[in-house]
């Protein structure tokens, strides 16, 4: 199973995504942010870090890289994607998944092992998880506010795409205490947290994250 | 105004220069007109000013850090020695380690953010001239008074500075200090450490060889930000009421700065640089020199090929801006278009700025005329070298002689139970989670332990799980009582630190911030300093690998108290037998080392009653040795539970620090021997409290005995709460809840 990361000028958690996807037995392939192409990829990670240095908006330039055309095309067609932190703003200000994210209600960046409930298992990157299943993965931004408006949230409520939701506290001021969301399909799934820094408990808090990538290879093979 | 061409210098010899304002003094004026047979043009007096800076030459420092090499222990493993950007240390199975700690004070208190900012900035971009990946950075920070309204524009600022930047830049921050102490008021220390990883035959080193190679400006284009910092900045204290000197502080781009990085590596990954240089302090005029001076003697720049940010910068202040996220390589022509594609598509600019001569000069153009002519390493190595006088303090024998025996102690169970909890809650002790949480610790996967562990580790190799740790320390009231001792103790804490995670103490850095060096009293403190580092390093067989200098951090005629910072890499052949603080659930508590009545320069002298006088605690080279070698073997053998070494605060705050991060508790008895005040607060060196399995007590006591490291069984782990069995007639406790409350109130009440 080939598992896209893709690499934007700017890019950090690029290594770490693709670690990840290794450690949970699929085979990690770099993506450049110029080229238009997906290189047979089965699933696609865009990884967190400060995508063109984040000045105008995080994720605002990102969207418009060549890599992210045939990346909407294929979107749009079913194929898995998983944004994460500013991998999610790129998705929103791609219009990918609904909502925007803006500076932490507290002004700072923070980083911290955040508790996690796994609202959707229906997901393309959370059927390994049970509904309701509690997970502690590594949360850190500067500009990690979930924002929508009334209608969209409710929706979102309604539908049942909000994917994760923060517990014991809100961290940076999100509505809902949403902390990821999912497309209406549940191949696109966004979120502020870091799965990827929560695969061994050496360097991180635990492996709860490993089942985001356990998801997308168990699902590949199925399908 | 016409350009000042070396032709029109030779002609005008008596054209009055303003090198007073330049910084330089009268003699050293006269030495610039005698190397070059004529007066100076107005760029190269700028180039010699700002490289004879006291920043940039070490002209008053050099003399004394001769030591570190005379004095320097043998051993095989330093691969890169003082004097390159940084120094390289071999860690086994052909990695090598770089690591420097630099200091960007003066800057900091101008504009907290970009100062801070622009720190890590710049000893990343040293890291990297090396030919290392950047891996991690730490910060060792100190600030005036908690509650002091400076203080709360500094700090913050400081904070998401080096959070701003090095978050950014997709480097973890794994550890350094926060200290609060008057002294600082007016001037805030801002260091900055960062460590780097290569392979032994990627070493680079800075130097420009093979007359006709390119010379190769890429990065971000030059503007007017920061010219003059380096010799005007770090050299002027900030006297109430003088003459404002404050040009613009260096802005940094972190962006730019991650780009750099990236587009280096691979540049160098694919064997196309000859040398490279970094452009920090001094900018071009040291990139330059220095290359050319470590090379083979000749350089051509053509000045009016930089690009630049703003087009109406004069040859002097491109030559002496400071515009971050620059560096400088030497590219063979056969290799030069490989290397600018590879900055192409980085987005990097990358421009020929001129070539490699066999001349022995160092010759810039501007727009078709010599403007510079000189021999370069009159301007890199051959700077003024400086005999400051220095003489111990007049004061210094009262301020010993002021001991810390009259101040009243706690003597009944409530009062010690209270002082406990002050000290853990205190500004110097309490959690540093509202700074630390502010930065990255987990980018790049490679992080095993970072603040608030003893010392920060880095997994290096993820096959064999080789890898590395960092501590940097320093007490600056110890080192005012007793500098020569102070920079001794300093160097045993980071050294005490990296042992306790398990990893074997290997090389230092340093970073030497004292006042002025033309006060007598200063240059005797650091002298000392300088004397004990060395003497100590020889001892314990640790070489110092490189440093960096700050003079000049007084206000007025009060200077800080010496503050000199010393960095400890120790290195581990597998991270995941590295050795946690965290309490655990079971197993007895063990003190290692010896407890003696010493509170000179005390946390609890200084929290509790405001002293300092008196000495500070003694040091025994020998004992940490031993110490560190139980520590390191209990880590290989797997017979430590947890591990943390006792210091500010002494016993108490090392068993609420293993308490708070492990969740759980403790139940403690205060050894017969011992008063409980004196057990529970001294600050004794040599001393680390460990927690081992029950059934691996016997061994792990042998292996103290072995070592002749006297061990006490202190205790239990375990349950709700910190409790010690009896002091002063009645048991007395703390719950986990109680402490965590203390400890973790005291930052955001103060900075939030």
């Amino acid at each position: 199973m080939r598992i896209g990361v893709v690499t934007f000028p700017g890019s950090l958690d690029d290594v770490d995504a693709a670690r990840a996807v290794r450690i949970a037995g699929g085979e990690p392939v770099q993506l450049w942010h110029g080229e238009g192409e997906l290189r047979d990829v089965d699933a696609v990670i865009l990884p967190g870090g400060f995508s063109y240095g984040d000045y105008l908006r995080a994720g605002a330039i990102a969207r418009f890289a060549p890599v992210m055309e045939p990346l909407l095309a294929a979107a749009a067609e079913g194929l898995p994607v998983l944004g994460i932190c500013n991998g999610f703003q790129v998705l929103t200000e791609a219009h990918l998944l609904p909502g925007s994210m803006i500076k932490n209600d507290h002004r700072r960046f923070v980083c911290k092992d955040q508790r996690l409930r796994v609202e959707n298992v229906r997901t393309s990157w959370t059927s390994a998880y049970t509904a309701g299943q509690e997970i502690v993965v590594p949360l850190k931004n500067q500009d990690g506010q979930y924002v929508a408006d009334a209608s969209t949230l409710e929706r979102l409520e309604g539908e049942g795409r909000v994917v994760f939701r923060y517990v014991a506290g809100n961290p940076n001021g999100s509505r809902n205490d949403i902390a990821g969301v999912c497309n209406e399909r549940g191949n696109v799934v966004g979120l502020m947290p870091h799965p990827e820094h929560a695969v061994d408990a050496l360097t991180g808090p635990g492996t709860d994250g490993l089942g985001f990538f356990a998801s997308v290879l168990t699902g590949l093979v199925a399908a | 105004m016409s350009t000042d061409t070396v032709e029109r210098a030779a002609r005008t010899p008596d054209v009055p220069q303003p090198y007073a304002e330049l910084g330089l003094k009268p003699e050293e004026y006269e030495r610039i007109r005698e190397i070059l047979g004529r007066r100076p043009t107005s760029a190269e007096l700028a180039m010699y000013s700002v490289m004879w800076s006291e920043h940039c030459s070490y002209k008053s420092s050099k003399v004394h850090l001769r030591q570190f090499g005379d004095k320097a222990p043998r051993t095989d493993a330093l691969l890169v020695g003082i004097g390159e950007n940084a120094g390289v240390v071999d860690i086994g199975d052909g990695w090598a380690v770089t690591f420097k700690v630099e200091s960007h004070n003066h800057p900091s208190y101008v504009e907290p953010y970009q100062g801070a900012a622009t720190g890590v900035g710049g000893i990343v971009r040293d890291v990297i001239s090396m030919g290392a990946r950047p891996v991690a950075v730490m910060d060792p920070l100190r600030f005036g008074a908690p509650e002091h309204p400076d203080t709360k524009r500094v700090l913050p600022g400081v904070v998401s500075g080096i959070g701003g930047y090095g978050n950014s830049l997709g480097l973890p921050n794994i550890g350094g200090e926060v200290v609060f102490d008057e002294s600082y008021q007016g001037n805030p220390l801002v260091n900055a450490l960062c460590v780097g990883v290569m392979r032994h035959e990627d070493i680079h080193l800075a130097s420009a060889r093979g007359v006709g190679n390119l010379v190769v400006l890429y990065g971000a284009k030059t503007g007017g930000d920061g010219i003059g910092g380096v010799s005007v900045l770090a050299s002027e204290t900030f006297d109430e009421g003088g003459p404002t000197k404050r040009p613009s502080v260096q802005v940094g781009d972190p962006f730019m700065g991650k780009l750099l990085i990236e587009c280096t590596l691979e540049v160098l990954g694919a064997g196309l640089v000859e040398g490279i240089q970094d452009l920090g302090g001094a900018g071009l005029s040291c990139a330059t020199s220095e290359l050319a001076s470590n090379g083979d003697g000749g350089m051509h720049v053509r000045l009016e090929a930089v690009p630049l940010r703003d087009a109406t910068l004069t040859a002097e202040e491109i030559l002496m801006s400071e515009s971050q996220e620059r560096m400088c390589a030497i590219v063979s022509p056969s290799k030069i278009a490989q290397f600018l594609a590879i900055c192409a598509r980085w987005d990097v600019t990358a421009t020929v700025i001129g070539e490699v001569t066999d001349t022995g000069r160092l010759v810039v153009d501007w727009h078709g005329e010599t403007i510079v002519d000189v021999p370069p390493r009159t301007v890199a190595h051959d700077g003024p070298v400086y005999e400051r006088p220095y003489a111990r303090p007049a004061w210094q024998d009262d301020l010993q002689a002021d001991v810390p025996d009259h101040l009243a102690r706690p003597q009944t169970p409530e009062a010690l139970r209270d002082t406990v909890l002050r000290l853990a809650g205190s500004p110097n002790l309490a959690s540093r989670a509202w700074v630390t949480d502010q930065y990255d610790r987990y980018v790049r996967g490679n992080t095993v332990l970072a603040q608030p562990a003893d010392a920060g580790v880095i997994r290096v190799d993820e096959t064999t799980g080789r890898g590395v740790a960092l501590a940097t320390d320093c007490n600056g009231r110890y080192a005012k009582l007793d500098p020569y001792a102070g920079a001794q103790l300093a160097y045993a804490e980071a050294y005490r630190n990296v042992a306790t995670t398990g990893a074997e103490p290997l090389a230092v850095t340093d970073c030497l911030n004292f006042g002025s060096p033309e006060d007598p009293d200063v240059m005797w403190q650091f002298s000392e300093s300088v004397r004990g580092l060395a003497d100590a390093c020889l001892e314990l067989g640790t070489p110092v690998t490189g440093g960096n200098v700050s003079f000049y951090n007084q206000t007025g005629d009060v200077a800080i108290h010496p503050t000199p910072v010393v960095g400890v890499l120790g290195v581990m052949p597998d991270v995941a037998r590295r050795t946690p603080m965290a309490m655990p659930a079971q197993g007895a508590v063990l003190l290692l080392g010896q407890t003696h009545d010493e509170f000179g320069g005390s946390e609890w002298a200084h929290v509790v009653h405001g002293h300092l006088g008196g000495l500070p605690p003694a040091v025994s080279l020998r004992a940490e040795r031993a110490l560190a070698q139980v520590l390191v073997a209990g880590s290989r053998e797997r017979l430590l539970a947890a591990a943390h070494d006792v210091s500010d605060g002494g016993v108490a705050q090392a068993l609420v620090e293993m308490v708070l991060a492990g969740s759980t508790g403790a139940a403690v008895s205060v050894p017969e021997s011992l008063d409980p005040f004196v057990f529970l607060l001294s600050e004794s060196t040599a001393r680390a409290v460990v927690v081992v399995a029950e059934e691996c007590a016997g061994a792990f006591v042998a292996l103290c005995e072995q070592h002749r490291v006297p061990v006490t069984r202190i205790g239990t782990a375990g349950g709700e709460e910190l409790a010690v069995a009896e002091a002063y007639g009645a048991p007395i406790a703390w719950t986990v809840d109680e402490l965590r409350a203390t400890s973790e109130a005291t930052l955001p009440a103060l900075f939030a």
